[in-house]
C-alpha cells in the first residue's frame, strides 16, 4: 500500500457536492453500548439490500446498524458527475454523522468504496462482503458469466446483474425477480473506475479487516477473493454454496452471524 | 461533560518525592495532554490510535477550548465565523457534516468538537477543571506535570508522564498596545476579547484599532451598529473577499496551488483578480498595501470595503497619542471616540513551561522550535496547534499530532529513526514554513498551509522509512 498523503490540494480545492443521503437506522433498545455498524451496498443496490434481513438480525444481536444508499441509488439524490471519490465521501459523511466510531461494511463494490473510506475514517473495524476490487479480471469474470448484461456497461452503459451471478438456486424464484427488479445503476464514471481507479492508501489507525464470500460467488473468483484478504493480512471466510449477495441468499444468517461473532471477539471492535 | 467513573485513579505510590517533597505518581507510559481545545482533542484521538493512554488537563468545565463561548478566555464574538473554508479547516478523517455552510459559525464549531469528543470517546480521558501550572523534565526523558483546580483551589498534585502535548492555544492572552495617555484618557476602552456582541457598540461613536480578522469584523459590526466608526490600520492591506470566481477565495487559491503555479504568478493573479473586481482601495482613503498579498496573514472580509464604500467605515492611520477626551492620530487628526476598541491580537504564553524547555533562550516569547512543535533536546515534548496558517489549523495540528505519536511509537520499535529525527529537530530549530512576511508577533509562527504540510510529508515519511 502507498504511503500516507498528506497534501490533499484536490480535495480541499473542489470538495464533494453534498446530496441528500438516505440511511435506513435500526437502533437496539435499550442501547447497549455497542459500536454502530455502517453497510455499504455495491453499485446497482440500495439500502435497502441490507435492510432486507442483516439490519434487524444486527439490531436482535444488539448492534445499532445503519444502512446508506450510494448517491444516485436506493433513496438517496443524485448528482451530476458522480465518481469513486463521491462515493467514498458519502460513506465517510455518513460514518463521521454516526454518534460512536463505526464498524464500516461494504459488499460487492460498495467494499472497495469502503476500503478507500478507510483512508478518511478511522473506522473501528472493517468488513469486506464479496469485496469487488475491480481491475481487468472482474471485467473478464463478467463478461463471461453475463455476457449480454455487462457489455454495455464497458462502453458507459447500464450494467445488468443477472439472478445468475447475484443468488444460489436455494433462493425462491419470486424473491430472486423481486431484487432483481430493484436493481438500480451506478454512475459511469465510477464503473469505469472499477477497472482503473484511483491507488488505495493505508487505512487511518489500522482497523482490523474481515472479508467473507463465497467460493461459488459467481462476480468474485476466489482468487480475487483471496487477493483483497491478503492485501489486509488474513484469509477469507467462505460460505460454500452462496451466491454473490450473501445478505439476500437464502442462507443471509450465516455470514451475518460469523460477521458479528468476529466483532464480538476483536478487542478493539468491543 | 464528563460522568465517567471509569477513569483510572493516578496512583500516589512511587520510589521518587517531587522537588518540594510531594509524592509524585507515576502514569506509566501515559501521555499528557494539556488542554482539550481542538488542537488538544486530535492530539488525544491521534495518540489513543496509536494506543497510548492520555490523560488531558483542561481548565475549563467544557471541550473546546477558544471556540467555546462558555470559556471566559473564549475569544469569540456573537458573529463569528471561519474564515478558512469548510475542507481547509476540518480535521481530514473527520468532515465537518457537508450540510453545513462554507463558512460555518463559531457555535457550530464548538458542535463539532464536542461530536469529535464523543465520537472517539475522549471525554473519560480529560479531567475538566484542572489546570496546570508547572511541567518540569525529569530524568530518563519523563515530565513531572504539576495541577490544580482551576483558580487555585485545593492542592497540588503530581504526575510524572511519558510524555507531554502542549496545546494550550495562542488566542487567549491579549495583547495590548501602550500609547502615550491612554491612563488619562476617560472614554470606554476594551480589548477585542472581551467584546462578546454588537449590542456593545449601539450608538456609539466607536475607534477599532487593528486590521486583523476580528478588527474587521468588528468595525463592520459597528458600521451596522454604532453612531460613527473610525478604523485604525498600521498600514493598508489586502481585504480578500470570501467568494471569487464564485467559490469559496481559498479553494481557488489551492486549485492553484495544486498545480504549483508559483508565488509571484499567485500574487499577479490575486491582485489582477481583486483590482477587476473589489478595485482601487485608496479611492476610499485607505492606504495602499505596502506588501503583496500572501505577506502578512490573510484578511477575508467582503464587508469591510462595502461598508466603508458606504462612509459608514472612516478608515484611519495609526493611533499617535491619547488626550482625556480624544485621539489623536498620526497624520495629526484628532477623533473623539466613546469607545476604543484594541483588536491587537494575542500572544502566546506558556506560564508552566521554563522558556529554556522550548529554546526561548532570549525571554522574547518566541519559542524556537522545529516545524513549530518539536523542542531540541526534548524528544517526548510537542506543542500541537502554535501555527497562524493561512488556512484552517486544525488540519495541521491533526497532521503534527499524528507525527507526535508515530514518534512516540517508533522511539519503542525503532529508535534509530526516533534518533534520526532528533538530531533533525535539533538541526532546523527554527524553520519558517511560508514566504517573505512582515515581521510581528502575529507573523513569527505564519506558515503557508501547503508549504507547512509537504515539510510534515517528508517528516512523516523519513520517520516511517519510506
Amino acid at each position: 500500500m502507498s504511503k500516507v498523503r498528506i497534501i490533499r490540494g484536490q480535495e480541499w480545492a473542489r470538495p464533494v457536492r453534498p446530496v441528500r443521503r438516505e440511511v435506513v437506522s435500526a437502533i437496539p433498545e435499550p442501547e447497549q453500548g455497542r459500536p454502530p455498524l455502517l453497510f455499504v451496498p455495491g453499485f446497482g443496490h440500495g439500502a435497502w439490500a441490507f435492510a432486507e434481513h442483516w439490519l434487524s438480525h444486527a439490531v436482535s444481536r444488539g448492534f445499532p446498524a445503519h444502512a446508506l444508499s450510494l448517491r444516485g441509488q436506493g433513496g438517496s439524490e443524485a448528482a451530476a458527475r458522480t465518481s469513486l471519490r463521491s462515493y467514498v465521501h458519502d460513506v465517510v459523511q455518513a460514518a463521521a454523522g454516526l454518534p460512536r466510531q463505526a464498524v464500516l461494511v461494504g459488499h460487492g463494490a460498495g467494499a472497495l468504496v469502503v476500503a478507500h473510506a478507510l483512508a478518511r475514517y478511522p473506522a473501528r473495524a472493517a468488513v469486506l462482503v464479496s469485496p469487488v476490487f475491480g481491475g481487468w479480471g472482474t471485467l473478464g469474470a463478467a463478461l463471461r458469466r453475463n455476457p449480454a448484461g455487462t457489455l454495455p456497461a464497458a462502453f458507459g452503459g447500464r450494467l445488468r446483474l443477472s439472478r445468475a451471478q447475484l443468488f444460489s438456486r436455494e433462493l425462491p424464484d419470486a424473491e430472486a425477480r423481486r431484487y432483481v427488479s430493484a436493481l438500480g445503476r451506478a454512475s459511469r464514471r465510477a464503473q469505469w473506475q472499477l477497472l482503473s481507479g484511483p491507488e488505495l492508501e493505508p487505512p487511518v489507525g489500522d482497523p482490523p479487516v474481515l472479508v467473507l464470500g463465497s467460493p461459488d460467488d459467481r462476480v468474485v473468483p476466489p482468487a480475487a477473493l483471496n487477493r483483497v484478504a491478503r492485501r489486509y493480512g488474513s484469509a477469507p471466510l467462505l460460505f460454500p454454496g452462496m451466491g454473490h449477495d450473501l445478505m439476500l441468499d437464502a442462507r443471509w444468517r450465516e455470514p451475518v452471524d460469523a460477521l458479528l461473532d468476529w466483532l464480538e471477539k476483536e478487542p478493539v471492535a468491543r | 461533560m464528563s460522568t465517567s467513573t471509569d477513569r483510572p485513579e493516578p496512583e500516589a505510590t512511587t520510589l521518587a518525592l517531587s522537588r518540594d517533597g510531594r509524592p509524585v505518581s507515576d502514569r506509566g507510559d501515559t501521555v499528557c495532554v494539556i488542554g482539550a481545545g481542538a488542537s488538544g482533542l486530535t492530539a488525544m484521538k491521534n495518540l489513543r490510535e496509536q494506543g497510548f493512554g492520555v490523560d488531558c488537563y483542561e481548565r475549563e468545565t467544557g471541550v473546546g477550548g477558544a471556540w467555546n463561548w462558555r470559556h471566559d478566555r473564549s475569544p469569540v464574538y456573537a458573529s463569528t465565523h471561519l474564515i478558512s473554508s469548510r475542507p481547509f479547516t476540518q480535521f481530514p478523517d473527520f468532515p465537518m457534516p457537508d450540510s453545513w455552510p462554507d463558512y460555518p459559525h463559531h457555535s457550530q464549531l464548538l458542535a463539532y468538537f464536542e461530536r469529535y469528543a464523543d465520537h472517539f470517546d475522549l471525554r473519560s480521558h480529560i479531567w475538566f477543571g484542572t489546570e496546570v501550572i508547572r511541567v518540569e523534565p525529569v530524568e530518563g526523558e519523563g515530565w513531572d506535570v504539576t495541577t490544580r483546580s482551576t483558580g487555585g483551589y485545593g492542592p497540588e498534585r503530581t504526575s510524572r508522564y511519558a510524555a507531554v502535548v502542549v496545546a494550550n492555544g495562542h488566542n487567549w492572552s491579549p495583547k495590548l498596545p501602550s500609547y502615550e495617555g491612554l491612563e488619562e484618557y476617560r472614554g470606554e476602552v476594551m480589548h477585542a476579547s472581551s467584546y462578546k456582541d454588537p449590542a456593545q457598540l449601539r450608538g456609539k461613536r466607536v475607534l477599532v484599532v487593528g486590521a486583523g480578522n476580528t478588527g474587521c469584523d468588528i468595525a463592520v459590526e459597528a458600521a451596522q451598529q454604532a453612531s460613527q466608526c473610525w478604523h485604525s490600520t498600521r498600514r493598508g492591506y489586502w481585504y480578500a473577499p470570501k467568494y471569487v470566481l464564485g467559490r469559496p477565495a481559498d479553494q481557488v487559491n489551492d486549485a492553484l496551488l495544486a498545480l504549483r503555479v508559483p508565488l509571484r504568478m499567485r500574487q499577479w493573479l490575486y491582485h489582477s483578480t481583486l483590482r477587476l473586481t473589489v478595485g482601487d482601495l485608496t479611492r476610499f482613503g485607505l492606504p495602499k498595501p505596502d506588501h503583496r498579498v500572501y505577506e502578512t496573514h490573510p484578511i477575508a472580509n467582503s464587508q469591510l470595503v462595502y461598508h466603508v464604500g458606504h462612509g459608514a467605515i472612516t478608515p484611519v492611520p495609526d493611533v499617535a497619542r491619547f488626550s482625556p477626551y480624544g485621539v489623536q492620530l498620526t497624520d495629526g487628526r484628532q477623533i473623539e471616540p466613546e469607545l476604543v476598541v484594541f483588536a491587537t491580537g494575542y500572544l502566546p504564553r506558556f506560564d508552566f513551561l521554563d522558556p529554556l524547555v522550548l529554546g526561548d533562550d532570549s525571554g522574547t516569547g518566541r519559542p524556537n522550535l522545529w516545524l513549530n512543535a518539536f523542542a531540541p533536546g526534548h524528544p517526548t515534548l510537542a506543542v500541537v496547534g502554535l501555527l497562524q496558517p493561512d488556512s484552517g489549523l486544525f488540519t495541521l495540528a491533526h497532521w503534527q499530532a499524528v507525527l507526535f505519536a508515530r514518534l512516540l511509537q517508533l522511539r519503542r520499535t525503532h529508535p534509530d529513526r526516533a534518533a534520526a529525527f532528533a538530531a533533525t529537530v535539533q538541526a532546523r530549530a527554527g524553520e519558517r514554513y511560508s514566504g517573505p512576511v512582515k515581521d510581528s508577533t502575529r507573523h513569527w509562527f505564519e506558515v503557508g498551509h501547503v508549504e507547512y504540510l509537504r515539510a510534515v510529508q517528508r517528516a512523516l515519511d523519513s520517520l516511517e522509512g519510506k
